[in-house]
């Protein structure tokens, strides 16, 4: 009984810190590692629409070819542009200095970004520009004011003429794919490709594929940690046993 | 084997070794939960010397390849990941097996005479084990370690005279730079651990000499049979250390579900602006150490008045340092005539739950932003910190205490 309380002790301490909040309201985004289609479709997502600028640094596409099930010669022939060889890592060929003129700072790695910020963060960004002339590019976002980066998937989503409704309860579903209150842009100036119901569900596996990437191993981890608890559980009733029969004589 | 072990023993003498430290060290029979943490705090310190070394086989200590070493640990290096998780989260276990392991002393007054030097030795750990945290979290070289770091230096600029001077020659430069990050990288794998080493084969042989202390606070020596064995002691081996399997399977448990499901436990192992590479020229919207140094961060923030001539800030540095220098004369502070809190008074025991409540949120308000309500907070429970150890002397010897039986109890 006192080793449950000791264990229940332990467990309330990680509720200490939810306390650093966000003050922006952010859409929830529920990432799933196990959904090989959202990531393969996420990876390509963002060899072609976020590669340009921003680099994946720290990881190697064989990595990304071999965890999603992309086949290699696939892979090289449609998701690698830079040249590289499929073992190197996944870095970008437009200068630091260059793109600090151009946007104000250069546009940051990517790798690590789902850790830093979250994926609700970056799945709610994704989804929130909208037209502001007074901007340089035209274009604000909700999530990060006056941000530097124009909107680069425009096309897709359109351009929302007025500030999205970001945090009004807008997710996708990881295991249907519904997506709930996909209205988040009452009235667009510039009409996109896909509806919005459409381009949430594109933003979702963006986000999870950045969220892949964060945490590659997240899956594999898991699932060992099962075994691992197990035999952590197995050895308890052991020395459990063990611990009884000593202790037998102690009175 | 016995003649391979009696040629040594001719040699070395391991067999009374053996004997006078596991085999026939008599400990009370009468242990509970609460003296686990001992060694699962040396299960915690060979855990990180095992993680710790075959990270430094991948670790590039350089401002320019630190941050892109960790991850290249993280995704490229074979159980890279799972080294750097169990030394990530072994840094905090190590924090929470040392806090239960001290409040189980403040408990059970297992820093009375004659354990003063216990104490002491242990306090030292403590402190080492701090330097040793401070200096690792820099070495990951993320936005949080580097201003972390910059903080906690230039805290020593605020003595005066000396000050601007001492946090200079402890950066080795202007600001934490690559210089920093040589330096303190020495000191975490090399220095610190062999003094940490030192000290706790300290804690233990002086432990040893004295014997353990017990839930009763009672002198289990005093009650000997025939031989001279301690009729409510045990041999350690193999009582004891079976015993320890159990704790070992409990922690172990909880440990891997943290290092495996929750490595970053909801960013209190690993902060979150940890995963942006260090920026000097950009400083993040807040900096807050790791959970393990809060109670003590709340305490410098807490102090806002200047006195006589000299900064809030400096003041904040002494009432930081007071706070874990005045647990090292706590053996002379309390003046009970028993140890255990079983035994004791209810003034101690209010005074010792008052002082683990407040040096728990003060822990709490040294994570989150100080806003003007939470600094008033952090006041009063500063004060009932120190009240805790300045009227030790006064309440541990006016208190009615209970009697303290012959033999140990259950």
């Amino acid at each position: 009984m006192r080793k449950l309380i000791f264990g229940l002790f332990i467990a309330i301490l990680p509720a200490l810190g939810l306390a650093a909040g966000a003050s922006i309201p952010l859409d929830t985004m529920e990432p799933d590692h196990t959904n090989k289609e959202s990531l393969q479709r996420g990876a390509a997502l963002f060899t072609n629409y976020c590669m340009g600028c921003h680099s994946m640094e720290y990881a190697r596409y064989k990595r990304v070819s071999d965890d999603l099930e992309i086949p290699a010669a696939l892979y090289e022939e449609n998701l690698i542009f830079t040249g590289a060889k499929i073992g190197e890592l996944m870095k970008v060929s437009m200068s630091k200095d260059q793109s600090a003129d151009w946007f104000g700072a250069p546009p940051p790695d990517l790798t690590l970004e789902s850790r830093l910020r979250g994926e609700s963060w970056i799945y709610s960004y994704l989804r929130a520009f909208y037209k502001d002339d007074t901007r340089p590019l035209g274009v604000n976002n909700v999530v990060f004011e006056n941000v530097g980066m124009p909107h680069v998937l425009v096309d897709m989503q359109g351009l929302c003429a007025v500030e999205p409704r970001i945090g009004k309860g807008a997710s996708v579903d990881p295991l249907s794919g519904n997506v709930n209150n996909a209205d988040a842009c009452p009235e667009y100036a510039i009409e996109g490709s896909m509806s919005a119901a459409d381009f949430d569900r594109a933003m979702y596996d963006l986000t999870n594929f950045l969220s892949y990437m964060g945490d590659p191993v997240k899956v594999e981890r898991e699932r060992m940690g099962i075994f691992v608890l197990i035999f952590v559980a197995i050895f308890f009733v052991f020395a459990y046993l063990l611990n009884r029969e000593y202790w037998k004589d102690v009175h | 084997m016995q003649k391979l072990v009696s040629w040594i023993d001719e040699r070395l003498p391991i067999v009374d070794a053996w004997n006078k430290h596991v085999g026939k060290y008599y400990a009370p029979k009468n242990f509970n939960m609460w003296y686990f943490f001992g060694s699962l705090a040396m299960l915690v310190l060979v855990n990180q010397l095992i993680t710790g070394i075959w990270l430094t086989m991948s670790y590039n200590p350089s401002a320019e390849g630190a941050f892109a070493s960790v991850e290249y640990i993280m995704r490229d290096v074979e159980w890279g990941w799972l080294l750097r998780y169990l030394h990530s989260t072994g840094a905090s276990a190590f924090f929470v097996v040392v806090y239960l392991h001290m409040f189980r002393g403040l408990m059970y007054g297992s820093y009375q005479k004659p354990r003063e030097l216990i104490w002491i030795f242990g306090m030292l750990i403590y402190l080492v084990l701090m330097a040793e945290a401070f200096m690792g979290y820099l070495l990951p070289w993320g936005q949080m370690s580097y201003w972390g770091a910059q903080v906690i230096v230039n805290l020593f600029g605020a003595i005066p005279v000396i000050g601007e001077d001492l946090s200079l020659w402890i950066r080795g430069d202007y600001l934490i730079s690559g210089i920093t990050l040589n330096r303190f990288f020495a000191l975490h794998v090399v220095a610190l651990p062999i003094v940490l080493l030192g000290l706790v084969v300290l804690h233990i042989l002086a432990l040893h000499e004295v014997g353990s202390n017990n839930p009763d606070g009672i002198d289990i020596k005093k009650n000997k049979d025939e031989n001279g064995i301690p009729k409510d002691g045990i041999p350690f081996h193999p009582y004891y250390t079976v015993h320890d399997l159990l704790g070992v399977g409990v922690f172990f448990f909880i440990f891997f579900i943290v290092v495996f499901f929750f490595p970053e436990m909801g960013g209190l192992f690993l902060e979150k602006p940890n995963f942006e590479p260090a920026n000097a020229l950009k400083t993040p919207d807040h900096i807050a150490p790791v959970w393990y140094f809060t109670p003590f961060y709340a305490m410098l923030r807490a102090v806002t008045v200047d006195l006589f001539g000299l900064d809030a800030k400096f003041w904040g540095v002494v009432v930081m340092g007071a706070a874990i220098a005045i647990l090292f004369v706590l053996p002379w502070l309390d003046k009970s005539p028993v140890r255990s809190m079983r035994y004791k008074g209810w003034i101690s025991k209010s005074a010792l739950a008052i002082f683990v409540v407040s040096f728990v949120i003060l822990g709490y308000l040294g994570i989150v932003p100080a806003t003007e309500g939470r600094t008033i907070v952090a006041q009063i429970l500063t004060t009932l910190y120190f009240l805790y150890f300045i009227l030790m002397p006064f309440y541990t010897r006016m208190e009615k205490t209970k009697p303290v039986p012959e033999r140990v109890t259950g």
